[in-house]
């Protein structure tokens, strides 16, 4: 067992693609560099902080990039969001089988402020273009910084998230919120209840991600291959956005609100969910928690 | 800047735009000069009075533009932009706040799809989280030469980022990077173009132009295009061509 959450960007690719197929666009020797560091000192990277290219999946030809959470927290900036866009819009021209999209990342780069929003505006509509070619666009989502801001909205515009339990999905962090709305209303440095409110956990449970497994790199791969192949075997999982899907996305949202919008802790809402006792929830291993919670899904 | 006020001068030919708490929606009519039809309908999507972007409010802006799709189809889709971001709740985030944004992205992206021409402006002021799922996903985004556009204000961004508060103030003076203001953005290539005087005039030509390019057949996002034509981000436009030069 290899952790995803401690490996680099590079080494996650490595356990993800079949052995010696990996084939990275722009590498660092390309000199890819933001331009907007250099005036605040902030150090730079050879990559800015995203790796991108071809490779292949159980012998199928896949387009992929790779935050590094090691570097500004995997945040997008005008270089780094210009690479994803690129290997987006290069997916158009290519037809993979699917597009893998290892994020994590908290949103956009603030050292590079107007530049790094407009950066993933441009990913999230190129996402979007490439599902409307009707190719896949899978996620996975299992470093320490998780996805966050305009990472968190890119993630749900993909056809599928892998997350592990450790990893995070959500819009604002914590600290900002306590910064603005004070520490009553989050208090970031309660862990277990930023993981409650974040975590993969409770992300499954609500449905945000369509596959939990261990911090494993080898659960990851397996989860991305059996994604591929729903969207690519079975003619009723189109990756296109269709009217019908999105009816039914509203539908759910809405009953969310409905059902969960006047509780204040996660646990409420596991425990209307029919996951019992809520109290083991955390201190479950994978295997457990998922047997638990999709019999809980089902009985709904 | 009051919304009605701003749709009194969009729509001379007459709208039927409600106001329910910070939500905006109806129907108007464009003047068309020229045109073969002379009096083009739209729907009209917006937020107002600042609104902060929760769960709640984002649904029913998808909703509306699911109702859109279904009861007028091709009907042009005019989004009124008057945000002060995404709702900093634990309870949001708890409901999945960022599902509620990227549904509300999708359904817009989805509606273009379509054949509906979306079109943004921003009449007064627009901060990150809730512009990414409306403005920044148009064909094409407006702003009002008053308005403000900023991913979040420099003092909080200086405690984000650690950067001392009057070196982002000094970068902001010349650098379209830091600098709030619609200018930059236009500069930077997501806004389109600033309106001012007769805007009633300038949606009716900018109507006409997105049409024009859909029926030619542009390309989907042309902004880092635009951002590197007006120099206001060099190296966006660089990077995307040397991505695709690599196309096997």
């Amino acid at each position: 067992m290899k952790s995803y959450l401690e490996a680099t960007a590079r080494q996650r690719i490595a356990q993800v693609v079949d052995a010696n197929s990996w084939q990275e666009i722009l590498p660092p020797s390309a000199r890819m560099i933001s331009p907007h560091l250099a005036q605040l000192d902030s150090p730079v990277a050879f990559d800015d902080g995203v790796v991108i290219g071809r490779a292949q999946m159980v012998g199928h030809n896949i387009l992929l990039a790779s935050q590094e959470g090691g570097f500004m927290g995997g945040a997008i900036g005008e270089v780094h969001g210009a690479k994803l866009v690129g290997l987006l819009r290069l997916a158009l021209l290519e037809k993979p089988k699917a597009v893998l999209l290892l994020l994590e990342s908290g949103g956009v780069r603030l050292h590079e402020a107007n530049a790094g929003l407009i950066a993933v505006a441009e990913v999230m509509r190129a996402l979007l273009e490439v599902r409307a070619n009707n190719i896949a666009v899978l996620v996975l989502n299992g470093g320490a910084n998780g996805c966050f801001g305009g990472a968190g909205i890119l993630a749900r515009c993909a056809n599928w998230i892998v997350m592990s339990e450790q990893a995070r999905l959500a819009m604002s962090g914590p600290e900002v919120i306590e910064s603005v709305q004070g520490v009553e209303e989050f208090d970031a440095r309660d862990k277990a209840l930023v993981w409650r409110t974040t975590g993969g956990k409770h992300r499954y449970l609500l449905g945000d991600c369509a596959a939990l497994v261990e911090d494993d790199c080898a659960a990851f791969r397996s989860a991305a291959i059996a994604a591929m192949e729903k969207f690519t075997t079975l003619a009723t999982s189109s990756p296109a956005l269709s009217l019908a899907d999105l009816e039914q996305e509203q539908a759910q949202l809405a009953q969310r609100i409905v059902d969960f919008g006047q509780m204040s802790e996660p646990m409420e809402i596991w425990r209307a969910l029919g996951v019992a006792p809520v109290e083991q929830v955390p201190l479950w291993d994978c295997a457990t928690f998922l047997a638990n919670a999709n019999a809980a899904r089902e009985s709904i | 800047m009051n919304w009605l006020e701003i749709a009194n001068r969009l729509f001379p030919a007459g709208h039927s735009i409600v106001q329910d708490g910070n939500f905006l929606v109806g129907r108007a009519n464009v003047h068309m000069p020229g045109a073969n039809v002379p009096q083009l309908a739209v729907a009209v999507i917006g937020t107002c009075e600042h609104a902060e972007i929760g769960v709640e409010i984002a649904l029913r802006q998808a909703q509306a533009v699911l109702d859109i799709v279904r009861s007028a189809p091709g009907m042009p889709i005019v989004l009124l932009v008057d945000t002060q971001g995404q709702r900093l709740r634990h309870r949001d985030e708890m409901l999945g706040i960022n599902s509620y944004m990227a549904h509300l992205a999708k359904c817009v992206q989805f509606a273009r799809q379509e054949g509906h021409i979306v079109l943004a402006l921003v009449y007064d002021q627009a901060l990150s989280g809730g512009f990414l799922s409306t403005g920044l996903m148009a064909d094409a985004c407006y702003a009002m030469h008053e308005a403000s556009i900023k991913v979040m204000d420099l003092g909080a961004m200086a405690r984000i980022t650690k950067i001392p508060l009057e070196r982002l103030q000094d970068l902001a003076q010349n650098n379209p990077v830091f600098a709030p203001g619609p200018e930059n953005f236009e500069r930077m290539g997501a806004i389109a173009a600033i309106w001012q005087e007769d805007i009633a005039q300038n949606i009716s030509f900018a109507l006409s132009e997105l049409e024009e390019a859909r029926r030619q057949g542009a390309a989907d996002d042309l902004r880092s295009q635009l951002g590197q034509a007006r120099a206001g981000r060099s190296m966006a436009q660089k990077v995307i061509a040397a991505v695709l030069a690599e196309q096997k």
